[in-house]
């Protein structure tokens, strides 16, 4: 029996706002296991980000309990066990492509050498080769978004979490994206966690479909896709996909999503 | 270099509206003495000795031209660079003022901005004062600085320097405080995902994300040094530096010795903010900043 790599129970998150108390988390029973491509899909406020959050010891539950690689998200962070991408780039200006993409690597403490060995393999990972003495300005925003997919790659983490990291991308660019990723998780057997609010992102990228819903933020359903791991672009017209997208809007309409 | 046109017409009208000025203004004087020695003048003699009077109302840009020059380039060129009647000789006594307040004012600026943003107690007192000392009239603490560190010993060059760091720190403070504070949440977070110590937060993000803000505030607070350094000659009746020669034109009524002082000054204060922004344009380039 495979241990889980994220093991949520009965986790529950309550902020104490000026308005109150507000549920951001509320009994979210889950367990991720390696190499498993995980969607979090829902609503603004059903706490997908707020749990990827938690899973990165950036936040932390008021109840249940969370391990990630079998340890607290605090120790596990100091493991270096997650590498987290943003909804921005959020690269330096003042670094080129190849220096931003040191900037984990300087602070945990890596060799000079050994850092040069790392971008150079991160930036051939996200098709990126040649562009390390570039600065961010001179990139468009997807090549940016790789940048800091290969930064987040850097130093080895064994999980990938990623928070809408395509949404502020157009949908050309982020299909490609999309695909690029999958090549990259099957290369490098990474466990990713991934927030998006678009279905067809969440069908074609995953192996597990986390549905959720908002007030209070909670599961409303795990879907496990029945769709081969070699996914090309295509398969989106294909009446398994579209299977599992029409599943993934019934758990949202379930969750009264659209109510408001 | 489309620039230059613009700015030409600019400066060309600003003498224009000086000279028409002067000679409105200085016209009563050359009236009344032609009165008294009763001659009749024509309007060619009028505006002709309007541009000459040794003591003007206002003189003519020509006048404070020439006095500029017969103190500093002429002083030069007979090796008396450095003699008392010289304004580079003046200059440079204000100058060195300056520059060691900004030096100390900027140093001051810098470390409360760090201990503002870090320290949540100096985020809470340091601001409220910072502001109460910008309040008072540095006319009127000038003298009060003097007086105190001169019965403690100190005088001449650092009480100056004081008054001037009193005036340049709190551009400093303020524009640091925003750049050192200028990182959004995301960035922050993600540094907390490498489990970054304060230091590294520090010298990896907050530190180059506010050279922009630094180069901005070192600009005013240079302006402001000069200006400290200026009042800081003018209450005391020193002998030397650009206030001391403001102030002994005013004494005296010698308008065209103040304008030219003025115009030092001015001079001064353009060549040491040019300074900075070319250090700024060198520094953000290197930095891969400006495009």
């Amino acid at each position: 029996m495979q241990t889980p790599i994220v093991k949520a129970d009965h986790l529950d998150l309550v902020f104490q706002t000026n308005d109150g108390p507000v549920h951001a988390l509320s009994d979210v029973s889950l367990e991720v296991m390696k190499g498993d491509f995980v969607s979090f899909i829902g609503p603004s406020g059903c706490g997908k980000t707020t749990f990827l959050r938690c899973v990165a010891a950036l936040e932390h539950p008021t109840g249940g309990s969370l391990t990630v690689n079998g340890m607290t998200p605090d120790n596990a962070r100091q493991e270096r066990s997650y590498g987290y991408v943003f909804q921005a780039a959020g690269l330096y200006p003042w670094r080129t492509i190849a220096r931003n993409i040191k900037l984990p690597l300087e602070i945990m403490g890596f060799s000079k050498a050994e850092q040069d060995k790392r971008v150079e393999r991160v930036l051939d990972l996200v098709d990126l080769k040649g562009f390390g003495k570039k600065y961010p300005w001179q990139l468009s925003g997807g090549m940016q978004q790789r940048a800091s997919i290969a930064r987040a790659l850097a130093f080895d983490a064994d999980i990938l979490l990623m928070d809408e990291p395509f949404g502020a991308l157009d949908e050309i660019v982020r299909d490609h994206l999309n695909e690029q990723l999958l090549a990259l998780w099957a290369r490098t057997h990474k466990t990713c966690l991934f927030v998006t609010h678009s279905i067809p992102e969440a069908v074609y990228l995953s192996t597990k479909i986390v549905v959720m819903s908002p007030r209070p933020g909670r599961i409303t359903d795990v879907i496990e896709s029945p769709l081969p791991k070699e996914r090309p672009l295509d398969i989106r017209d294909t009446p398994e996909f579209l299977e599992v997208a029409h599943r993934v809007r019934e758990g949202l309409r379930a969750g009264h999503a659209y109510d408001d | 270099m489309r620039s230059v046109l613009p700015i030409l017409t600019v400066v060309m009208a600003i003498v224009a509206l000086w000279y028409g000025a002067a000679v409105m203004l200085n016209r009563q004087w050359t009236l009344d003495q032609a009165a008294r020695a009763g001659q009749e003048l024509t309007l060619t003699q009028v505006v002709a000795d309007t541009m000459v009077q040794d003591r003007p109302k206002l003189p003519a840009p020509h006048q404070v031209g020439a006095e500029l020059w017969k103190t500093t380039g002429d002083m030069v060129l007979q090796g008396r660079a450095f003699s008392k009647r010289s304004l580079i000789y003046h200059g440079w006594i204000t100058l060195s003022a300056t520059l060691l307040g900004f030096a100390i004012g900027t140093g001051a600026g810098i470390l409360l901005a760090i201990g503002i943003v870090h320290n949540r107690a100096m985020d809470m007192s340091v601001m409220p004062w910072a502001i109460a000392s910008q309040t008072i009239p540095i006319l009127a603490i000038a003298p009060m600085i003097i007086v105190v560190l001169n019965s403690v010993g100190i005088s001449g060059l650092i009480p100056k320097a004081i008054i001037s760091a009193y005036l340049s720190f709190f551009p400093v403070v303020v524009g640091m405080v925003a750049g050192l504070r200028s990182p959004d949440r995301m960035q922050l977070d993600l540094l907390k995902t490498y489990s970054a110590s304060r230091s590294q937060v520090f010298w990896k993000l907050r530190w180059p994300s506010s050279m922009p803000y630094l180069f901005t505030s070192l600009k005013v607070g240079m302006a402001a040094s000069l200006v400290g350094a200026i009042v800081g000659e003018l209450p005391t009746g020193a002998v030397r530096g650009l206030g001391a020669r403001l102030l002994a034109g005013s004494y005296y009524g010698q308008t065209v010795q103040i304008w030219s002082a003025l115009f030092a000054a001015a001079i001064l204060a353009a060549s040491l903010v040019g300074i900075i922004g070319l250090i700024q344009r060198v520094t953000l380039k290197r930095m891969g900043m400006a495009r």
